[in-house]
This record gives structure tokens, C-alpha cells and sequence, in this order.
């Protein structure tokens, strides 16, 4: 009997995105990033071009890390009051592909920096390393106003992916990365209508919709995964099916979700039954990414080193 | 929603004086507007005026795809009418139309083919148009079967039922319901299921409420083409949401500003 083919067609294809821009074009990078271009669900080349590699940004922020478990603190003790150094960390030894650098202490609870302060750190970012940069605000929506357009500028040129906008926010830092020639993060709390919403709310302001990175927050495996999951997944379908509004690369916030877990923050004594922390966490934040990359991932954040190596090296095998 | 605007046909005092006067203001006006207002195809009718239909065709094709990308119905039941807009298209084009006796199908599919266009067949052939649902479905197979022989894509045909003017036979308007259901699950892909909606208010006093109430009634039983006046944007609008509600395009608060793109 003849086996019918089941292979989709399909007619969409999610954006290509180059993030970075080297001397010629600009910026000072020393290595751009492409994302996109898939015309098929994620492992299933024989429907169509699967696209661009998923890529791995590894978090860097501008404030030591008040919460983070030891195990996720020790690889990166001796540079995490450097951001630079911790950047060049993350690059040279870890593999990162892009730095994200989380401008939490700019948050008006948690450090209040000023605009002045950050955008220092932001220029010893772009002189520590050569891969392009992802730069995300504190999401307190006065302070980000504040304080993202006056790094847009200090950055101009760059290409960097800059976030986060949303339905009730995005005025400013759209009108402001359209001006200084960066990429735009959309953020839509698990919500595909909303994620739609923002989208055509942004290219209203005439923003390239080939600028636009789709954020939808993440939940890490055992606190909603499956809901991030399955929005991504639907993301990518409308993207597939042609929704020129849906077909934006995706972004998702692994590290810091998977590392919030009691299962990857508790301590070996608490719960001897489950195994070494040492080995849980990295494990943890491992799987919730390699759970995502099925959903249509394009680049994801992350933490440990052990957890970003083992990611990479899924990511190679499937390509 | 395959919207074929129908302005551009001799049928109008506008278009029949600039095919006269070989004056390209006004289709080129109308192309415009009709892009602009979201047309999927353009359909373009010479009109029983012209002197002479196939170099009126010719200069019409030829005068809309001057001016926009637009793909273009070549709306003509004269086989070298049809031809004669086929051999200067440079635009995407959709055959309007071809009767469903096996032979026109033949001429059709297979000129079709050759220019890689898309044909709307008409469930009717040299005897008349049918009144019943089940006639129609006769035809809907045929040229199904037609298309599968010639190996013409089910994917480029439409099939076009003939919607009556509810003037004429109110029973009509609501066979074809039952009609476009039965079109969709014909074969997999199924073919489009097309009407001319103008014809069906033409006359009445409530052209223009009649024509968007059948459509988005339409709709919802898989009319998914139609020639139509494009530049009625409620008539757009409404089609729109209607394919919101029946879940083929993802909402969002500001869809109609989406869909209309």
C-alpha cells in the first residue's frame, strides 16, 4: 500500500530579522545575528525551509542579581558587578550568540539608576563584546519612557533588539528605535489576540514590520510552560498560514523563569530526593527551552552556562 | 475573501466612453481606487458596446496593468476575446468565464493551463442555467472531473453557481447555501465557490443592504470569492468580520485596519 503524503503546504513565512550592524553598516559589531525565515513548523524540514537557527542570548544585568540560587550565581561570581566583563564572560567562554542585558536596576524599587548611569553601561556592553545586543527595561512603564529613548540614541546604529513595548505602552520607544534604526520587542502576556493587537498598533506608526520580535512572557516547565506553548505554536500557525501581522521571530525569558522554580532554587538538604541542585537547575532550564524550540522559537534567553551548552548542542543536532 | 472589484466593465458610461476614446483616465482611476479599497483581482469587461472586443480587451488589460500589480479577471465568455487579454497579460490572471458544457471546459482548462490562470466555471451550459441545487452539483462535479483530467489545479478553479437577482426568483439566493457547503467538501483542495453579487441586489431598492447581508451570509456557509463592488467599503467591511466570526483570520481589536492591509 502506498503511504499518502501528509506533508502541509504552507503559504507564510515568519520574517527575517538581522540583528547587529557591523562598521559598513553603521553600527561596530563584530558579528550580526539573522533570525527568521521559517516556511514550515519547527523539525519538519520535509514541509518546507525550517529557517534560521534558534539563537541563545545570555541575560547580563546591569544590577548584581539579588535572587539567584548559588548554583546560578557561582559562574559568574568574579564579573557579576561588571557588566562588561560579565558580557565578555558570556561571549567568549559560554557561547552566547547575543547578550540581553536586563536593565532591572533602573526600576524605580530596585536601584532607581539613572539614564546617565545606564547608558555607560550600555557603552562598555558595546565595547566589551562584538555580538549584537538585546536591551530589555525594567517594564515600570514611566521609568522604561525615561530611560530607554536616551539608550536608543547612545546606541544608534547598533541594531539592537530593544523591548519591551505594549498595547498600553508603545509610543515612545517605537518612535524612538524607529529613529535610531533598532528592532522592536512586542510583549503580549500569553495572550494572541493582544500579540496581534500590538503588532498592528506598532506598524501603525509605520514601524517595519520586519523590525518586530514577538514576546508572549514565558512560563517555565511545571508553571505554564504548556500556556506559552501553545500560544507560540498558534503564533507560528498564523504566521505559517499567512498573517502578515503574526510573522514576527519569537522571543521567550527562559533563564529567569526556569531559575524562579522551587524545583531549581531549593536547596540539596531541603529535598535530598530530588536530586543535586547543581544538576537540577542547569536541567530544569535546559528542558523548559529545548519543551519551547518545538512551539517556534526564534531566541532564547538564558542563565547557566551548563543549561546554554546543552541547549546549543540540541539546537545543532535537530538544524 | 477573493474580492473581485467590477468596475472596470463597459457596462459603465465612464468605461464604455474611455474604450471609445482610447482615453485611459478613468480605468486607470478606477484601478487604483479599487486596489487601494483591497480588490484581490481586478475584473475587466469590455462591455457590448465595443466596436471592436478583442483589440478593446487588449487595450484594457494592457491600460490596468500599466497602472497597478493587481491581478486581473479577463471577464469574457468569447473564447478569443479571452485570449486576445491572456496574450498581453503580464499580471496574475482569473478567467471569467467558462460554461460548464464538456467542451468549453475543454477550451478553457486548457488555455488556462497554458497561461497558468485561474477559471471560474459557471454550473450552466447550452441548454440554460439550472434552477435546483442538484443540477448545480452535477455541473460542480463535472468540472471538478474536467479539472482532474486536464490536470489543472483545484486550487485555480472557481466554481460560480449563478446567483439569481432576488427580483426575479426570490427562492434562489437561498439554495446557494446549500450549494457552497456541498462545493467545499467536493474534493480536497476543494475549488472556490464565486457568485456575482451586484446581479443578485440589481434593481432593488436596498442594493447595497441586500448584497452585504447575502455576502456575509455567504460567507459563513464558504462563498469565498466574489465579483463585487469593491468600493463599497461597508460591503468590504462586512466581509471582513464576517470571516472574523467564522474564525479565518485572528482577532485582534483593530482587525479591520489588519485584514483591510
Amino acid at each position: 500500500m502506498e503511504i499518502p503524503n501528509v506533508a502541509d503546504k504552507w503559504s507564510g513565512t515568519v520574517n527575517e530579522i538581522t540583528l547587529g550592524a557591523t562598521k559598513d553598516k553603521g553600527g561596530t559589531r563584530t558579528k550580526t545575528i539573522t533570525i527568521g525565515g521559517a516556511k514550515s513548523i519547527p523539525f519538519m524540514d520535509f514541509e518546507g525551509n525550517p529557517g534560521q537557527k534558534p539563537v541563545v542570548a545570555m541575560d547580563v544585568y546591569d544590577v548584581p542579581p539579588e535572587d539567584w540560587p548559588e548554583t546560578l550565581a557561582k559562574p559568574f561570581a568574579d564579573v557579576l558587578n561588571d557588566p562588561a566583563q560579565w558580557a565578555k564572560k558570556c561571549v567568549e567562554q559560554y557561547g552566547a550568540d547575543l547578550i540581553c542585558l536586563k536593565l532591572e536596576g533602573i526600576h524605580p524599587d530596585k536601584g532607581n539608576k539613572t539614564a546617565e548611569e545606564t547608558v555607560k553601561t550600555v557603552k562598555s556592553i558595546l565595547a566589551a563584546v562584538g555580538v549584537p545586543l538585546i536591551i530589555w527595561g525594567c517594564e515600570h512603564d514611566e521609568k522604561d519612557n525615561e530611560v530607554m529613548p536616551k539608550i536608543s540614541q547612545a546606541a544608534r546604529g547598533e541594531c539592537c533588539l530593544m523591548g519591551v513595548v505594549t498595547q498600553d505602552n508603545y509610543k515612545t520607544l517605537t518612535a524612538t528605535c524607529l529613529a535610531d534604526g533598532h528592532a522592536l520587542i512586542t510583549l503580549a502576556p500569553v495572550d494572541i489576540n493582544i500579540a496581534k493587537q500590538v503588532n498592528i498598533l506598532v506598524s501603525e506608526m509605520d514601524f517595519p514590520l520586519n523590525r518586530i520580535v514577538m514576546f508572549q512572557s514565558t512560563g517555565a516547565l511545571g508553571y505554564g510552560l504548556e500556556y506559552t506553548y501553545s500560544i507560540q505554536e498558534r503564533e507560528r500557525l498564523a504566521a505559517l498560514t499567512g498573517d502578515k501581522m503574526m510573522s514576527m521571530p519569537v522571543i521567550c525569558d527562559v533563564g529567569h523563569e526556569a531559575w524562579r522554580t522551587k524545583e531549581s532554587k531549593s536547596d540539596d538538604k531541603e529535598v535530598p530526593q530530588w536530586g543535586a541542585r547543581d544538576e537540577r537547575g542547569p536541567m530544569w532550564e535546559a528542558i523548559t527551552a529545548v519543551g519551547l524550540l518545538q512551539s517556534g522559537v526564534d531566541i532564547i534567553r538564558m542563565n547557566h552556562p551548563k543549561a546554554v551548552a546543552a541547549v546549543k548542542k540540541c539546537i545543532d543536532r535537530l538544524y | 475573501m477573493i474580492s473581485i472589484g467590477e468596475r472596470i466593465n463597459g457596462m459603465f458610461k465612464d468605461v464604455r466612453e474611455a474604450i471609445k476614446n482610447k482615453d485611459p483616465k478613468a480605468v486607470r482611476e478606477l484601478a487604483i481606487k479599487q486596489t487601494e479599497a483591497g480588490a484581490s483581482f481586478l475584473d475587466v469587461n469590455v462591455g457590448t458596446a465595443a466596436a471592436d472586443p478583442v483589440a478593446a480587451m487588449k487595450w484594457l488589460v494592457e491600460v490596468v496593468q500599466d497602472t497597478v500589480k493587481t491581478p486581473i479577471a479577463i471577464d469574457s465568455q468569447k473564447f478569443d476575446v479571452v485570449k486576445a487579454g491572456l496574450s498581453v497579460a503580464k499580471n496574475e490572471i482569473l478567467i471569467n468565464s467558462s460554461k460548464g458544457d464538456p467542451e468549453e471546459l475543454d477550451k478553457f482548462m486548457t488555455l488556462a493551463k497554458e497561461y497558468n490562470a485561474s477559471l471560474i466555471c459557471l454550473t450552466m451550459d447550452k441548454t440554460g442555467i439550472p434552477q435546483d441545487v442538484e443540477r448545480r452539483m452535477e455541473f460542480a462535479m463535472k468540472i471538478v472531473e474536467k479539472a482532474v483530467e486536464h490536470e489543472f489545479e483545484l486550487s485555480k478553479v472557481y466554481i460560480d453557481p449563478i446567483l439569481f437577482p432576488i427580483n426575479v426568483d426570490q427562492k434562489q439566493p437561498a439554495l446557494m447555501f446549500d450549494i457552497f457547503n456541498q462545493i467545499k467538501m467536493i474534493s480536497d483542495p476543494p475549488p472556490h465557490r464565486n457568485v456575482g453579487l451586484s446581479n443578485f441586489s440589481q434593481g432593488t431598492k436596498e442594493k447595497r443592504l441586500l448584497a452585504r447581508i447575502f455576502l456575509t451570509m455567504g460567507i459563513s456557509y464558504g462563498l469565498d470569492a466574489a465579483v463585487m463592488d469593491v468600493l463599497d467599503k461597508d460591503l468590504m467591511d462586512a466581509a471582513i468580520t464576517a470571516e472574523i466570526i467564522m474564525n479565518q483570520h485572528l482577532y485582534s481589536d483593530s482587525y479591520l485596519t489588519a485584514c483591510r492591509k
